[in-house]
Formats: structure tokens, sequence, C-alpha cells
């Protein structure tokens, strides 16, 4: 099967390359290898410290609706952090002391999320805080898998039913100015978390779950309706296992479920992950891209590549496949011309093009300027 | 050493990391909460299970085995084989004589065929469907697929000369459904290969590829059918053919359960056994021709069966039926539609599986098509019978535009 351009992997960097190629009018198809690093999705884009009209726009097109702002999110374990742009049901407040008195909400029985956390957390910053669970019965074990009330399941629920939970949560506020409630909404039904702010009288936050993240698996699924809208190969649960490569240049890549069928394509993007996403493997002799086995910067050193105090920054983040300035990766040494890394696949090599959410959209946008650059040139020759 | 008895597993329960996703997209813990789901029932149970068999839960049998667990895993983690191969191992109840009926899908057929209006006529009165349902707890509510009076294979033998006739060859599995329920299919396939100027030779005596056993704890016989089915592939292959398939499942059981779960070494078939619509694909990519009839006209929502999405082979089927000339297109979400096979027969998963699919079924009546496409025949009676659209599987739909 032949197509403009063949992207391995599905998460962020990959589902914004092939949006963007799709746009342009190329043909391109997305192997994922099971579902992607966007179920672990905080809602905050890392690293995109400016407001990006392309970004805005790529998003709002497939119904992902961000806001930008500069300040601090809270954590799931009530710590802060900075942000600057985030999906709209994710909050960005000036400072820490968002509220005076807020009221902590979870449902009975649902474990993973960390109320007693975040209220220690918010009274360090002086915020008084009150914990209340709510007891609904469509989330009681006759109607859920007792051990897997998770974060999904409910969210299920919740988008027939938020408005019982909202009753509730009347019911329990008194004078707080803030209600915190666990991010279960909004997965099929996207109006879900406006409208609970709508129906409340005091400001709502949703504080991050345990995995997956539903705003997370939302964004997912809407840049992936996308992409197929636009006639995007969404190749869900395959993985590329192996190129031909001659002369600097990928010729098809075989994967797992089409083996004898390769993939063909002008150009290649990879995007396939670090560490976490197994885009980066490692032995206790090296670190290695498994695909292609393309040429990794890390320290020879094996007691280097980590800090034994688990909380440190960690060396081994940093490590990725090298590249040139148009994210050409090397293979033994020379470039692959035709062949694009992109994501966290590139660790901290490129620290001028961000890290996390922020590393992976522009990382993709370089990418793809780059190969309708090229295919422009290619063109006028 | 008792560790190693402890922690290896033949699949690879080691590598979850826990991260649950494979729950969020299980259909059945979306409906049934008796079901443990697939982390618990999978992985977390494997490591249980090796310690002490104690701990198999017999809720496992509500597992559909539409492998969505594993299409989902971003560890590659083997959910579905997990739950299967435990069920195989440790479940050791007899099968029940309403499962053991539901599973001999071609001894069930070759029985009905040769009274098949009689069969047929029965089975789709209501107090029929009335005792099934008191005395072997076969839901009510279901439609029972028609049986047809004459085989496929009884009708490709009429033809083996004229067939034999055509320069290239292919061997067709057409499974039970196409030779006992719907000759039909297996005869479209025939006209499309044909028109690409293959000719189509039946197997040396196939038998039912066994998922039905495999699910219905009959894993003895569903050994059995794999070794001879192996066995009867390896003859076509050795006489260098590849051999087709038009049912999803069929060919995911054939190609991965048969060494995956029952232990039947297959690697000297299996890369021969393909999909009909790849083959036909690869043929026109490579610049075969189909004429086209120039007034055909159909809009069609294409359903991928999570079998043929296991496969990862949806997209021949998808890219088969956009190349029709006045075909409008639509590819509904990726959902399982509930029935998995016997399953949804069965009167304790009636209601899952019609929740299952409702999100489909409100799909496909939102898209309103002329006909749903689908390899998968179990897909076709549900969705049929759940929202009244017609439901072609794609082979059929070419030989249909054929000019």
């Amino acid at each position: 099967m032949k197509f403009d351009s063949v992207i391995m992997g599905g998460g962020l960097a990959g589902m914004v390359a092939g949006i963007s190629l799709q746009q342009e009018g190329k043909s391109t198809a997305v192997i994922s290898t099971g579902q992607s690093c966007l179920h672990f999705f905080s809602g905050s884009f890392e690293s995109l410290a400016e407001p990006s009209p392309r970004v805005a726009e790529l998003f709002s097109q497939a119904g992902i609706r961000l806001h930008y702002q500069k300040g601090v999110r809270l954590m799931p374990l009530g710590s802060f952090q900075e942000s600057a742009l985030a999906l709209e049901d994710i909050d960005i407040f000036p400072t820490p002391q968002f509220s005076r008195r807020t009221l902590i909400v979870n449902f009975m029985g649902y474990h993973d999320f960390f109320s007693s956390f975040l209220a220690e957390g918010l009274e360090k910053q002086g915020i008084q805080c009150r914990i209340r669970f709510i007891n609904l019965p469509e989330l009681e074990p006759t109607e859920m898998a007792r051990g897997e009330m998770r974060p999904v399941q409910i969210a299920r629920t919740m988008d027939r039913i938020w408005e019982k939970a909202v009753q509730e949560i009347r019911l329990l506020l008194k004078d707080e100015d803030t209600v915190i409630l666990p991010q279960v909404f909004g997965l099929q039904d996207i109006s879900v978390p406006s409208r609970i702010r709508q129906a409340l009288p005091a400001r709502v936050v949703f504080a991050g779950t345990m995995p997956p993240s539903i705003p997370g698996i939302r964004t997912q699924m809407l840049l992936k309706k996308r992409y197929q809208l636009l006639g995007g190969t969404f190749l869900m649960g395959d993985e590329a296992v192996r190129a031909h490569i001659h002369d600097g240049v990928v010729h098809s890549i075989v994967t797992k479920n089409l083996d004898s069928h390769y993939l063909e394509g002008d150009s290649f993007i990879l995007a396939t992950g670090g560490l976490f996403s197994k885009g980066l493997k490692s032995n206790p002799f090296q670190i290695f891209e498994p695909v292609m086995g393309l040429d990794v910067e890390y320290a020879e050193d094996r007691n280097t590549w980590y800090n034994p105090s688990f909380a440190e920054k960690q060396p081994y983040m940093d490590y990725g496949v090298k590249t040139d300035e148009n994210l050409h990766p090397f293979l033994e040494g020379r470039s692959v011309t035709n062949l694009y890394a992109i994501g966290s696949l590139l660790g901290n090599t490129r620290p001028e093009l961000g890290s996390g959410a922020g590393l992976a959209i522009n990382s993709a946008f370089a990418a793809v300027d780059e190969i309708l650059r090229s295919a422009q040139h290619d063109k006028e020759d | 050493m008792k560790l190693q008895e402890y922690t290896t597993s033949k699949h690879n329960f080691e590598e979850c990391m826990k991260c649950t996703v494979c729950t969020a997209y299980c259909p059945v813990l979306q409906v049934n909460p008796l079901y443990p789901g697939p982390k618990q029932a999978g992985p977390d149970g494997e490591r249980l299970r090796l310690k002490d068999p104690y701990f198999f839960n017999y809720a496992l049998k509500y597992c559909l085995n539409c492998k969505r667990c594993e299409v989902a895993c971003p560890s590659g983690v083997k959910v579905a084989d997990l739950i299967q191969g435990a069920r195989i191992k440790y479940d050791h109840r007899p099968p029940k004589l309403r499962d053991q009926i539901l599973a001999s899908t071609d001894f069930m057929g070759s029985l009905a065929r040769p009274f098949a209006p009689i069969v047929n006529g029965v089975t789709g009165l209501g107090i029929t469907k009335t005792v099934l349902d008191a005395t072997l707890k076969i839901d009510h509510r279901r439609t029972f697929p028609k049986y047809s009076g004459r085989s496929f294979e009884g009708w490709l033998k009429r033809r083996t000369k004229e067939q034999a006739a055509f320069p290239e060859q292919v061997a067709y599995f057409h499974g039970c459904y196409v030779n006992y329920n719907y000759p039909q299919l297996g005869k479209d396939l025939v006209k499309v290969l044909n028109a690409l100027g293959i000719g189509v030779q039946l197997l040396e005596k196939e038998k039912c590829c066994g998922i039905a056993m495999i699910t219905n704890g009959m894993s003895a016989q569903a050994t059995k059918h794999a070794k001879h089915n192996v066995g009867v592939l390896a003859k076509a292959v050795e006489k260098g053919l590849k051999i087709v398939t038009t049912s999803s499942t069929c060919t995911l059981t054939m190609r991965d359960e048969y060494p995956n779960l029952l232990g039947v070494d297959n690697s000297a078939v299996r890369d021969s056994l393909l999909m009909a619509t790849r083959l036909i694909y690869e043929k026109l990519e490579k610049g075969a021709v189909l004429k086209f009839r120039a007034d055909y006209h159909k809009k069609i929502a294409y359903h991928t069966p999570c079998h043929l999405e296991k496969l990862g082979w949806g997209v021949f089927s998808e890219r088969l039926l956009k190349m029709i000339p006045g075909v409008e297109f639509t590819l509904l979400d990726s959902n399982c539609c509930g029935i998995s096979g016997t399953y949804g027969f069965k009167k304790e998963n009636y209601e899952a599986s019609q929740n299952i699919g409702a999100p489909l079924f409100e799909q496909i009546r939102a898209v309103n098509p002329d006909v749903v496409a689908c390899d998968c025949e179990t897909c076709k009676w549900q969705i049929e019978m759940s929202t009244g659209y017609p439901v072609m599987n794609p082979i059929s739909i070419l030989a249909e535009a054929l000019e």
C-alpha cells in the first residue's frame, strides 16, 4: 500500500503530523501500537509558552477547545505546576491561592482520586477544605464491576446522569467558593464539564485522577475522528517492526499485522515515543531504537543513566534519537533523508523544541513543514 | 523451581504495567457488573492463578473474546489469550447441552440442511423460541440464521472443471456459514475472483474452524478440528495455492487461536491464509482490473468486525469499497456489535449483547445507509436483527457492482 507519508505512532505527535499532512492534501497512514500516551495526558500542553494560532486552529477544527493563560494548574496530589495552554476543562490560576474555601467531592467507593492529598496541598496555600462523598445508585456494585470503578466507567455513567451528581453537590455546598471534582466528565458528551460549571453556584475545578485520563481519551478520540474524516488511514493495534532502508532512504515499512504487505511512502515519520512508549528500548548494555536501529544519544556508562534518588531528575529521560537540523535521524552516522523523528523519541536532544506535549506539537509541525517544502522542491525540479 | 512456576506463563502477563487502558475499551465491562474486566481477568488474575488454580474465576465466561483489550494494550500484553487460555486450562465443567449445540456449527448445519425449509419455518416460530428459551436458555428474542437447502460445497463441486480452466488458482475456506446458511456469499466470491482470472477450488474436506468450541469449553474438539484443518490447508499450500476466506473470525481463529490457544502449530500455512479482500486488493494494486457498472449507486456504512480489527486488515475492505465508483462511503466508529458468535444467543447474555451494540446501532440509524458492509456473519445477524438495515459482505458488494 502506498502513501505520501507513513507515520509510525498514534500519539499526540503522530496525530498532529497526520492531520496537518491530510489537510495539505497528502495521503497518510498512522500506525498505532495500542492506545497512546494521550491516555495519560494531564490536559495541559507543557512547554508551549506562547499562544500559537496554528495549534489553536488544528485543535478547534477537531472539536477540542483550548484556553491560554499564564499561571499554575492544580496537580492530582495537591501541588501546583506552571501552565499556559490547556484543554478548556483544565483550570489555570494566576496564583495557587485561587480560593478561600473549597469543597472537594468524590464518589463513594472510588479510590483513584486523592481527595485528602488535595486537601493537604490546598491547606498549605491557606485554602480551607472540606471533603465529602456522594453516593449514587448508578455507581453501586450491582451496576458496576467492583474493583473496576475507574475513570472511564464513571465517565460513561456521568455522561448520562451528571445532573443527578450536580443536585447532590448542590445539597453539600455551604459557603465554599470552589468545588473540586475528579476529572471524570465529558467522555462522549464533551459539553458536560462546561454545563456542570454553569449549573453550580461556585467555581468548579476538575482535578486529575489515576489514569486513564478522561480529557486525554477524549482528545485522542477527537483527533482520530478528525484524522479519519480528512481521509487518513488509522491502523489501530498494528506495529512497525522494521524498515527497508537503502542508501539513506526508507522505501517501506513492515508491520506486525500486514507482514508481507509493505507500507510504502515518499516520506516516513517516526513518532513512536520515548522509553515509556517503547519508541526507545534498553537492555543492560545499550539504549536503542527498535524499529530501524537508529543512532541514539545516551551516556555509555550505564551507572550514569539513572539517579539513585527516585524523585530527582533522571538522566535517561533526556536520551533520544539523534537528528540533524531537519529532524532527519541518523543510521550508523549517516542521516536518513526521507525519515523524520518527532515527539518524545527525541528525548531532550532538541531542547529548543520544548518538552512533553510542546515537543510533540513543535516537532510535528517542523517535520510537516519540511516534508511539504521538500515535496514542493521536488516538483520544481 | 517453584518461583519459576509462579511467574512463568505462556502468555506475557508480566509485561502489563497496570495502566488500565484495556478496561476503557472492554465492551462487556461497561454493561455487565458480573464481569471482572480484562485487567483482572487477564494479567492480574494470571499472577494469582499460577500460584493456585483456586483463584480461577468462573465469571471469565462473560468475556466476549472480541480482542479489543489486546488491540488497545500499549504494552502488547496478550490479554484475551490470557483470559481464554485460563478458561481452557482451569474450567473443566462439562459444557451444557445448549453450548454444545451452539458450538457444533458444522454438525448442526449438516443435520439441518436437508430439511432446511422445515427447520427455517420451525425456528422462526414464536412457540419454538419460547421452548428453546425455557429448555435450553437460548434467548427467545433472537432471530435464528436461516439454513440453505443446498450446500455451497455441492455448488462448487459441480463447477470443478469450469474453475480449473482459470490460469490462476486459489483454495477457498468457506466455513460453516457459507456452506450451510448463505452459499450466495461463496458464489459472489467466485464471481469476483473469476473476473480477476482466478479459479476457486475447495479444500480437501475442511471442518469448522472451531472458534465456537473454544469459547464454549470444548477445546479438545476444537483442537481436533484445528489439527485436521492445518493438515488440509497444508495440502493446498504444498500445491502452491493461497487459501482465501470470507469470514474474519474463521481467519483469526486459524491464524492466531490455533497456535496461541490450542497449541497447534500452523507455521507452515499461516502466511498463505488470507482474507479474500486482501488478496483482491493486492491483485488490483499490482495492476489487475475489475470493471464496475457505471450505474451503480449505493450509500455504504462499513463496520469493521472486532476480529478483523485484531487482524489489522479492515483497511483492505475499506479501500476496496471506496474503489467502486458510485459508492458513498462512511467508516463507522470502532465498536463491538455485541453478538460475538454464540455469546449473544445465550439467554444470560442477551441484555448485555444488545447494550454493547447500542452505540453502533445508533450510529447506523444516524448514517441511514442503503446497506451496512461487514466481513463477519454473526455481526450481520446482529445488525440486521437490531437495526433492520441489510448487511452485506464487502465481497458481495463487489460482486453486485461488477459489470
